[in-house]
């Protein structure tokens, strides 16, 4: 809402408050200030008369004016606009005028000819080239001829105002209005509201013998109209045109503005038909499916039963609180005007600006309106188009009116309002900020009762009251304290912890967590998975890639790999935690996830030539890092069963935990990506399902441990993984750890075979082991493996 | 030569000969020489069995004197030869260090996962719960139930992303509020801080992002208020943004809470004074909050006649954008390394941030 500072003036005086103050004190009682600004930003303007005029020897263009401007000074100005003429008053930029732009007025030779001034057009005032008459456009702005000589230009045109523009929290729809404002600010600084005058005089044929009305639907329940005839049509005055310009709206002629400058005063949106056009009789009713109306704008609209329309017998002619129709338009040929004042349901009204446009008006009436306002805001019309164009008022109303008038009455106690606000109000504090607010309240024993003014429609309980009472109070000096509470301790729960645990582990290798959109393409949901399920899709999506809830958060990784590759950035370890969300059985399914990817060096040293590349067995060394840290050592293992087609079929695994699926690691599938990229993704719920056990210390072994190792030479398709297992099995509880340490093929081995080679570290927690033992099983381990997996010891 | 003259003579060869050893193969050469088997020091032993019982105690004593005289001697001169030998290969040994690492890397924490972790630790300190809910939320928990009316613009298809009439994605973690209250079923007092993801209808650019983070903070309990919620936040602020800086409270309007505020701190950059940052206001906004408002705790089963409640909800993006000055939201999601490399450091404390 943009505010003129004249005319907030008119009903609460505040000339003697700098806007900037008032800027600054605005946003403390919950009024954002968007901007303070000048509705001209000009100096040393006056008005001038044209002497004479003479064609400028050296240009067709310029002419020479000798413009009087008053106190016996006449002077020489050369002035290039068309329309400039003998006898004309205008707007004179004297030496050392400052016009927007930085421009400054200087004495000046125009092609050898002096020059001591400009003669202005709007536009070179700073007025947006919107608001400027068409008269006017394109060349100098001519002024009326009782403008006086030699006066302030500015003045004269009340362009000397201030704007304020107010930015509105959703509930303050009484602020839409300038009274609302007048309101807020004589709270405020504690100043008194006068009424703007509402008098005129009535003829006497009456409206209601000149029109009928007929509401028929509930969704307008208060409808008001009345006639005036003889309105002569002109330019509005100036004080009214420089207001609807602060206001942000485009003088028109009288007729229209003052219908304009009533809605800003008192919020309430007024409609003016053409009598003549209109006819006797107006329809409220909701428009049929398909109806038509061609709107003030020339645009021809399709309506549907959720707008409420006011009709006469043969069309529509309006849609209710949004835009006039055009065959009923106000034009500079209208002698009679039918007043529209009424209230509209706001949804429907806000259904139908929707589809057709936002106005002023709609605004306001989607917000709601102040009922008592609907009769006065007629009566103010007519005072104004019996001042400024000459109307003459048919006596009565017709009314159409449903409103059950209720007193709102508010009760509340001291004792309340000071315990929500944690404040040591008094009695006396508090009544002082009903009454600024211009609520009448009484107090009695500690308990308010407070008269809710109806232009205040968000206020309806205790605490709105004491919302007023802290703001209007102010919260500046409210020292902030804790709140006494139950001393307890806070958490995190389970889960939260158990993912912070995971982040740790995989941080702790080196991993960098990252954060990546929720939403994807629709292209993306099924990859990297082998799981059924039911996306889940948003109806109204911003674009076709932020469209489908991720399954798998692994394309988002591999995008983002994709990202930092482009930018020449070729090592790369990321991860992420987070929920996704699906669809089973109807139910809305959420899961929390971890993923991983990685390309180039782990680690690495160039000029050592030590480079320690991202590759499966390292991906399997974070998995197992990260498992093992999880308690589930022993109960892990992998298998490349049933991978997603997205992945590397002969470089991946997926991970299970006693025997679930818990999630796949491996390489990304040379068709998705040119660049080695290694990913894996587990589920955060399938894990932390899994039951462990507390950590409970063991002794540190006491004997020592003895250390073997074998080499087989087994047929290529023989796994490593499975000659552990059976050694594993075969040797028994003394075995304590197992590793490979050499994989051959080549020379000395057959062709389709491969030699490995296992080094076996045993131990007995009770006694020393002897040699015997150790052979013992070793031998034993030996035999089995040849004879399990037709695998020849290798002879070293 | 008597047996005394002969040992003097030993010692006084040994003095000499030990004088040119330069290594240690020579020095032990020289050992044997003297103690070994068929040494100086064994051999004139071997004149014991020609003395009487007497000179054999003598001679028996000035022996042993001359083996710990020659042991002495050699081994301290072991130990000299030792050293200079370690020493040598210590200079072998040494490297240009001013040659590249090798590198290394600890893995970063988000910006934003960072800002969430403070957060958390601190309500934690005060005995809140961190609490999480779902994203993808029912109608009924998101507005509903938050007092946000049918028809409020937030409920309209341009602001939010749903999933059908019903569903949408969060627009704000204040949800978690909603269930939170429900799920109590004894009515008891809560004091709970939800961080997560929220959207919203948003075209990603420089200062909106259709996926972003929250964290809402709910106390409810007998006797909280205004100023105990602005007493919380100041704790909050200084946490976030340094000791030194305050906070003021400007009414606002949001539909689950009555009254309602929007919290500025004092700019941390400039002290008030007024930069770009705090745009010439000296404050920079960073929250909403304000009590609960009674149609939300009487919708969850609170009597509002006997409960009251505070809320207030953070941005986390915003608090990380102001504290690091970090001019795009969309740097969160676009994990540049160059960007988030920026982060993997100790933040500067209150006791050794240069000022």
């Amino acid at each position: 809402m943009k505010v003129s500072k004249n005319w907030l003036n008119m009903y609460v005086n505040v000339s003697d408050i700098d806007t900037g103050e008032i800027a600054k004190k605005m946003p403390l009682v919950g009024n954002e200030i968007e901007s303070v600004d000048k509705l001209c930003d000009s100096t040393n303007l006056v008005i001038g008369k044209v002497l004479s005029k003479e064609k400028h020897p050296d240009s067709d263009k310029l002419n020479v004016c000798m413009v009087d401007l008053g106190n016996n000074e006449v002077t020489q100005i050369v002035c290039g606009a068309k329309n400039v003429d003998t006898n004309q008053k205008v707007i004179v930029a004297k030496i050392g005028a400052k016009l927007p732009g930085g421009i400054e007025i200087k004495k000046a030779s125009l092609r050898g000819v002096e020059s001591n001034g400009m003669i202005c057009s709007l536009e070179e005032l700073g007025i947006e080239s919107k608001y400027v008459p068409e008269r006017s456009k394109g060349g100098i702005h001519i002024l009326e001829e009782n403008a006086e000589v030699g006066a302030n230009a500015i003045e004269y045109l009340c362009y000397n105002d201030d704007i304020l523009d107010v930015e509105l929290t959703a509930n303050r729809s009484d602020l839409l209005s300038m009274l609302g404002m007048a309101y807020e600010i004589g709270a405020v600084y504690n100043r008194k509201v006068s009424m703007p005058d509402t008098s005129y005089i009535e003829i006497e044929e009456k409206t209601s013998d000149n029109l009928s009305l007929s509401v028929q639907t509930i969704n307008c329940p208060l409808y008001i109209a009345k006639i005036v005839r003889d309105v002569k049509i002109k330019e509005s005055p100036n004080f009214m045109k420089a207001r609807l310009m602060a206001a942000g709206i485009r003088p028109i002629n009288n007729v229209v503005d003052i219908s304009n400058y009533v809605m800003l005063e008192y919020g309430q949106p007024l409609h003016f038909f053409d009598t003549d056009k209109l006819g006797n009789k107006i329809n409220v009713r909701m428009a049929e499916d398909k109806e038509k109306l061609t709107t003030l704008d020339g645009i021809e609209r399709i309506l549907d039963d959720q707008d409420i329309v006011i009709a006469n017998d043969n069309e529509i002619v309006a849609l209710a609180g949004v835009m006039g129709g055009l065959s009923t338009e106000v034009t500079n040929d209208t002698t009679s005007i039918t007043i529209e004042s009424a209230i509209f349901n706001p949804l429907h009204v806000r259904k139908t600006s929707k589809t057709v446009l936002r106005s002023e008006a709609s605004i306001r009436f989607e917000k709601g309106l102040d009922t008592e306002r609907t009769m006065v805001a007629i009566d103010r019309a007519c005072h104004l188009l019996q001042k400024y164009a000459d109307a003459k008022i048919l006596s009565d109303v017709v009314m159409h009116n449903e409103i059950n008038k209720v007193n709102k009455v508010i009760k509340i106690t001291l004792d309340k309002i000071n315990r929500v606000l944690g404040m040591n109000l008094t009695r006396d504090e508090v009544l002082d900020i009903f009454v600024r607010l211009g609520f009448s309240g009484e107090e009695h024993n500690g308990t308010f009762m407070v008269l809710v003014p109806s232009r205040r429609l968000d206020i309806t309980i205790e605490e709105d009251l004491i919302e007023e009472v802290g703001r209007i109070h102010g919260y500046e000096n409210m020292k902030g304290i804790l709140p006494k509470l139950e001393s307890k301790n806070g958490g995190v729960s389970p889960k939260n912890k158990f993912t912070k645990e995971i982040r740790k582990v995989l941080q702790s290798l080196g991993l960098n967590q990252v954060l990546t959109y929720t939403l994807i393409s629709q292209d993306d949901i099924y990859k990297f998975t082998n799981d059924k399920f039911n996306y889940i899709e948003i109806m109204n999506p911003l674009s076709d890639d932020r469209k489908i809830s991720r399954y798998s958060l692994i394309t988002s990784l591999i995008k983002n790999i994709e990202y930092n590759l482009s930018r020449n950035i070729n090592d790369i370890k990321i991860f992420e935690t987070s929920n996704i969300y699906y669809k089973n059985d109807g139910e809305y399914e959420e899961e929390s996830k971890v993923a991983g990817a990685l390309t180039g060096n782990y680690y690495n040293n160039n000029w050592m030539g030590q480079n320690i590349k991202v590759d499966f067995y390292l991906v399997k060394g974070i998995i197992e890092n990260l498992l093992n840290y999880l308690k589930l050592n022993n109960r892990y293992e992998f298998k490349k069963d049933d991978l997603p087609k997205e992945f590397h079929p002969g470089r991946s695994a997926g991970i299970y935990v006693d025997n679930e699926l818990v999630g796949y690691f491996g390489e990304v599938h040379p068709k998705l990506s040119k660049t080695k990229i290694y990913v894996f993704e587990l589920s955060i719920d399938k894990l932390i399902a899994k039951k462990i056990r507390r950590i409970k210390y063991k002794d540190i072994p006491k004997y020592p441990s003895v250390t073997k190792d074998m080499a087989f030479v087994v047929n290529n398709d023989v796994s490593a993984g499975s000659i552990m297992k059976e050694i594993k099995k075969c040797a028994g509880k003394i075995l304590i750890d197992l590793d490979v340490f050499d994989v051959y093929t080549g020379e000395n081995v057959g062709e389709n075979e491969k030699s490995i080679a296992f080094k076996l570290t045993f131990r007995d927690d009770a006694k020393t082991l002897t040699d015997e033992e150790v052979m013992t099983v070793f031998n034993k381990i030996i035999s089995d493996i040849e004879k399990k997996f037709e695998a020849k010891l290798r002879n070293k | 030569m008597n047996t005394n003259e002969k040992i003097e003579n030993l010692k006084n060869e040994l003095e000499v000969k030990l004088k040119n050893v330069t290594c240690m193969k020579e020095l032990t050469d020289l050992k044997v020489e003297y103690l070994g088997k068929k040494g100086y020091v064994t051999e004139l032993s071997s004149l014991m069995k020609d003395l009487s019982v007497e000179e054999k105690k003598a001679f028996g004593k000035s022996l042993n004197e001359l083996r710990n005289y020659v042991e002495e001697k050699i081994s301290f001169l072991k130990e000299k030869l030792e050293e200079a030998e370690l020493n040598m290969k210590l200079e072998r040994e040494s490297i240009d260090i001013t040659l590249p690492a090798t590198k290394l890397s600890v893995g970063i924490t988000h910006p934003l996962t960072k800002i969430i972790n403070d957060i958390e630790d601190l309500f934690i300190s005060m005995g809140y719960d961190v609490v999480e809910g779902p994203e993808v939320e029912n109608d009924l928990y998101n507005f509903e139930l938050l007092n946000v009316p049918v028809g409020h613009p937030a409920r309209d298809m341009q602001d939010s992303l749903f999933i059908n009439e019903e569903i949408l994605m969060r627009t704000q973690t204040s949800s978690v509020q909603v269930r939170t209250m429900l799920q109590n079923k004894e009515k008891s007092p809560i004091r709970i801080i939800c961080p997560g993801k929220v959207y919203r209808k948003d075209d990603d650019d420089a200062t909106h992002s259709h996926e972003f983070h929250q964290i809402e903070g709910l106390v409810v309990d007998k006797d909280v208020s205004m100023n105990h919620l602005k007493g919380t936040l100041e704790i909050l602020a200084k946490k976030m943004f340094g000791e030194n800086r305050e906070i003021r409270f400007r009414p606002s309007y949001f539909p689950f809470t009555e009254p309602s505020v929007e919290v500025d701190v004092s700019c941390f950059k400039c002290n008030g004074e007024g930069c770009n940052i705090c745009k010439g206001t000296g404050w920079i906004e960073v929250l909403g909050a304000g009590m609960v408002h009674p149609n939300v705790l009487k919708g969850c089963g609170y009597d509002p006649k006997k409960y009251m409640g505070y809320a207030f909800g953070v941005g986390v993006e915003r608090i990380a954008m102001l504290k690091y000055e970090i001019p795009d939201i969309r740097e969160f999601y676009t994990n540049d390394m160059r960007f988030l490399e920026q982060f993997n450091v100790i933040e500067g404390g209150d006791s050794n941030e240069s000022k």
